[in-house]
């Protein structure tokens, strides 16, 4: 099947997605579009955990914090002083990174499982921080009520129509920013990171500054994510930034292809559209995903659409192992 | 003028010296050979220099400028690369972004540049890909950009991590075995782009067990043993000096 997809130029593949995107809305009811609406704010969540699990290769299982800390920050300003929902999302991003700064500085430096670990317990931290209403901020696990609408040149946005329209035009702005990323130097010594951080500091790379780098990024974009979902939701509780979430986020990357832009649409389709669509059978979802994380594993580790790179790095292995030749027989 | 200057270091593993008080220096221009049994600290001391380990004691200097205490890719910076004696290549990624990753120490752009692609960003982008290609060419890679790193055959992998590190420009170039492994044809190959590289000004520091591509290439000689410095010299007084014949064969016992 690879084959016939290939066939088709990539530019065909952008205008079917484009005139989909825009169509869509208008042949569907609110709740569909407001299905998309929640696949457009968990894009967003994919693409800015990708930078850091997919790029830089640093293993973050602790992403809700960010998009609780942008949420949040959107929630409690607009509440007490009333600054519109669009003002604030710059501020949220602000606040994200900035939170992502002070936790990732000191545990940069350890590897793989150990920094999973370590972002699981930032993650539980935000959450029951929330919980437990500092300085009577966070309103506990009532979370923040009565969160404004966006409002754009005098529309306020209100309608799942609307918001659809905010969502993916941030959506492709953000696919836009990463895709840039990836191949400016900045995103080229991410991927020089995630392969060999030792090889990669001998050729001058600061290994540490560019891990941060990618953490405060992912983050401020999580932030955004964060502010939007508030705004969309008019109530926010910590209920809504558990630990689940963050696993989301993180199968989202994993399954739709590790560094791969359309691999995360892919994965967020697969993550929260077709558990959607299933509905009816909402009693078995978590079986279910545990068999398509075991059959995803087993048989496409590499994730549904993967980038270019990890493609050709799975092809050329099997190319190499003895069970190719098998391949003749056929 | 000395290029680097390198005094009295020495680190300890545990209770094992592995570098001891080695002390020597390489003129600007130079092809400095580093030989020795295994074990004998070679290694450790490239280490020792690049920052990957910090000395317990000693120092190291690049042009009077000390380098104990900076980290490994501030000392790429000013101006020392290296290759590792298993290579350490990017594997996934193409030997041409392999070798862009030389220039990213000698480049700017940040964040911005990248998304809003300003035209400054996209003359650097043009500067990076024009450097790996001279540095790729040099090492007769061109033709191959665009394979995986791991892909190719292990000589090849050799040149790729010699010509990404010669992408970062630098005034000293630290070679770990850079003939490990190679067959006949392509140790010749290397001696002839490692003489094509000090012809370009860059000054070569390598560590080499193969004994015809370290005389045959190197100014000068340092012998260690036991983490020691025990001869220096041109190859040949490094060849004739009994303690080198004696660290490598053994010493004779007297006949009783």
């Amino acid at each position: 099947m690879d084959r016939y997809l290939k066939a088709i130029p990539p530019r065909a593949w952008y205008v079917a997605a484009g005139l989909l995107l825009v169509v869509y809305p208008f042949l569907t009811n609110d709740y569909w579009i407001d299905v998309a609406n929640f696949f457009g704010i968990y894009a967003m969540l994919g693409l800015s955990l990708n930078i850091i699990v997919g790029y830089a290769g640093l293993f973050n299982l602790g992403h809700a914090a960010f998009y609780a800390v942008g949420a949040y920050t959107t929630a409690i300003i607009n509440t007490t002083f009333h600054v519109p929902i669009l003002w604030l999302v710059p501020l949220s991003a602000l606040t994200a990174a900035g939170f992502a700064y002070l936790i990732a500085r000191p545990i940069l430096h350890l590897r793989g499982d150990y920094l999973c670990i370590v972002t699981i317990g930032f993650g539980e931290i935000v959450r029951i921080t929330l919980v437990n209403n500092p300085l009577g901020l966070t309103g506990g696990p009532n979370g923040v009520l009565g969160i404004g609408r966006p409002s754009l040149f005098g529309l306020i946005i209100k309608q799942p129509l609307h918001f659809y329209f905010l969502i993916w035009a941030f959506v492709l702005l953000i696919v836009l920013g990463t895709k840039r990323l990836e191949e400016s130097r900045i995103g080229r010594a991410w991927n020089y990171i995630r392969e060999d951080a030792l090889a990669a500091a001998a050729m001058g790379i600061d290994v540490a500054r560019m891990k941060l780098l990618a953490f405060v990024i992912g983050a401020a974009l999580a932030g955004v994510a964060g502010n939007i979902y508030a705004s969309k939701m008019a109530v926010i509780s910590p209920d809504s930034f558990t630990f689940w979430e963050s696993v989301v986020m993180f199968s989202i990357v994993v399954l739709g292809g590790v560094g791969s832009i359309p691999g995360i649409l892919v994965g967020t389709f697969g993550m929260f559209v077709l558990p959607e669509l299933f509905r009816g059978f909402s009693s078995a979802r978590m079986l279910v995903f545990g068999a398509a994380m075991i059959a995803m594993m087993i048989f496409r580790p590499q994730g549904l659409l993967p980038s270019q790179r990890w493609r050709r790095a799975m092809v050329d292995e099997t190319v190499g192992l003895p069970a190719a030749g098998l391949s003749k027989t056929s | 003028m000395n290029l680097l200057e390198v005094h009295e270091l020495t680190k300890n593993f545990g209770g094992l010296a592995a570098v001891k008080d080695l002390t020597f220096q390489i003129a600007s221009g130079e092809i400095v050979g580093m030989i020795g049994p295994n074990g004998a600290g070679k290694t450790t001391a490239f280490n020792l220099i690049t920052g990957i380990y910090p000395p317990d004691r000693g120092g190291v200097r690049l042009e009077e400028r000390p380098l104990v205490g900076l980290k490994p890719h501030q000392i790429a910076v000013l101006g020392i690369a290296r290759t590792f004696q298993t290579i350490r290549l990017f594997q996934n990624m193409t030997v041409m972004e392999n070798v862009m990753s030389g220039q990213h120490c000698r480049t700017h752009q940040g964040v911005l540049g990248a998304l809003l692609r300003t035209p400054k960003q996209r003359r650097e982008e043009e500067t990076i890909c024009e450097e790996a290609e001279r540095c790729l060419r040099l090492a007769d890679l061109w033709l191959v950009r665009d394979e995986l790193a791991k892909n190719l055959s292990y000589g090849a992998q050799r040149k790729l991590e010699i010509a990404r590190a010669l992408a970062t420009k630098p005034k000293l170039l630290m070679l770990d075995e850079p003939a490990g492994g190679l067959n006949e044809k392509e140790s010749a190959e290397l001696m002839d782009l490692i003489k094509q590289i000090r012809q370009s000004g860059v000054t070569i520091l390598l560590i080499e067990h193969d004994m015809s591509v370290v005389m045959n290439v190197s100014d000068r000689i340092v012998v260690l043993d036991n983490g020691e410095k025990i001869a220096e010299g041109t190859p040949r007084e490094v060849q004739t000096n009994q303690r080198v014949i004696e660290a490598y064969l053994g010493r004779e016992e007297d006949d009783f």
